[in-house]
């Protein structure tokens, strides 16, 4: 999916991540700012990127500030970034490319 | 049928799905119901958002036994549909309607239901229905609406929106409420459904809240919805048969089946005067104390 505009979606409040995405330059860009990077900066990144994957993002800029996410919060709020950056709210892909 | 329309239900605690802190672990607050919230506590503009937290929490998050109930936004907005796909997607286990006022309503929901479920492959059936109501209408129609589908276990009362079309407020002494309370007991009741009251938004007010479950669990509800887990415990202190409660059900019950085989109608039970009629009521306690974790007798 292409990212047509930049996006946020999430908090700084606590058990939560913002995500932000913007177009990007021929890549994927992560930067990823987090109080527990020490510990679990590896898997954090495999979850945004899993997630971004399925959603067959390849060209995008991501920022993604963690507050302490569970994976699944991680997750929703990479997807709603990139499907606000599309403008898309309806008949998503539950279970096809958000799972 | 699905095997949990009469499940126990004595607490339905509210979670903003908007907020991942309230979401991803209520469990350990033993709610019996939790109803993650996509309509009024989330902001119009995290709507979306809201359902990915709601898909994934789904998902991913175990809850250890707790029901999850959705409730979905509104029939007179362009969001129902969409979060019915994602938490029947996700596998929820029931879905209630906000501002129900008409068995339509009900039919309705039923039908996106039973679209997704066949969309995203879960079992026929498997996601009940409860209904809100929150109008004067609403609670006029209270009997139609509990007739209206194989899915609704049950409906509730929405105290705050319900007052205001009345065109009072809430005072806490429950009186503006007695109406419809006494109205929708009944017509679950002759439904065959289930009856939850209404919130008790004063946190600091826990006597006041006690006086309002004692209150609906005389009138005969079946449970109440639930704010914030300090509330958690009155409800289920209450609404769980006392020890003496239960070693009387026992007695009337194995009474009543001896003195029928005898051909006696009518007799005492620790003084109190016993007959076919206490059968049910017995029986309920019995059930209610075993589902409750406090009976584990063969009865």
């Amino acid at each position: 999916m292409e990212i047509k505009k930049a996006a946020v979606a999430g908090t700084l409040e606590s058990s939560d991540c913002m995500v932000t995405v913007e177009p990007g330059s021929g890549t994927v860009e992560l930067d990823l700012e987090s109080a527990v990077i020490r510990q679990f900066g590896k898997q954090i990144r495999k979850v945004i990127n899993e997630t971004l994957a399925n959603l067959d993002v390849t060209d995008a800029k991501v920022t993604v500030v963690d507050k302490g996410a569970l994976d699944c919060t991680i997750k929703a709020r990479v997807e709603c970034a990139v499907y606000r950056s599309n403008g898309i709210t309806n008949n998503l892909p539950w279970g096809g490319a958000i799972k | 049928m699905n095997p949990n329309l009469k499940r126990l239900r004595r607490s339905m605690m509210f979670l903003n799905c908007q907020k991942p802190g309230l979401i991803k672990d209520p469990y350990i607050y033993a709610p019996d119901s939790i109803m993650l919230d996509l309509e009024d506590a989330v902001a119009e503009r995290e709507k979306d958002a809201a359902r990915y937290s709601l898909y994934h929490a789904l998902q991913e998050i175990d809850y250890r036994g707790v029901e999850r109930v959705v409730r979905i936004n509104g029939l007179d907005t362009d969001l129902w549909e969409e979060d019915i796909r994602c938490a029947v997607a996700g596998g929820c286990d029931a879905i209630r309607i906000p501002k129900t006022e008409t068995a339509e309503d009900v039919r309705r929901v039923e039908n996106a239901v039973i679209a997704a479920e066949k969309e995203f492959g879960r079992e026929d059936g498997s996601t009940l229905i409860m209904a809100a109501l929150e109008s004067a209408k609403g609670v006029m129609n209270a009997f139609e609406v509990c007739s209206a589908s194989e899915r609704l276990f049950g409906i509730a009362l929405s105290g705050g929106d319900y007052t205001k079309d009345l065109q009072t407020t809430i005072s806490g002494t429950g009186v503006e409420l007695m109406g419809a309370r006494q109205h929708m007991i009944i017509a679950a009741r002759a439904a065959g459904v289930q009856c939850f009251d209404t919130v008790y938004t004063n946190l600091k007010d826990m006597d006041g809240f006690r006086r309002d479950v004692e209150t609906i669990h005389t009138m005969g509800f079946d449970g109440k919805s639930i704010i914030n887990p300090r509330q958690i415990p009155i409800v289920h202190e209450i609404f769980t048969p006392t020890e003496k409660d239960i070693i009387f059900a026992e007695k009337v019950v194995r009474e009543i089946d001896t003195k029928k085989a005898q051909g006696i109608g009518v007799f005492t039970v620790d003084g109190k005067m016993i007959d076919i009629a206490f059968y049910d009521g017995a029986k309920r306690t019995l059930a209610l104390a075993k589902a409750s974790g406090v009976y584990k007798g063969d009865l």
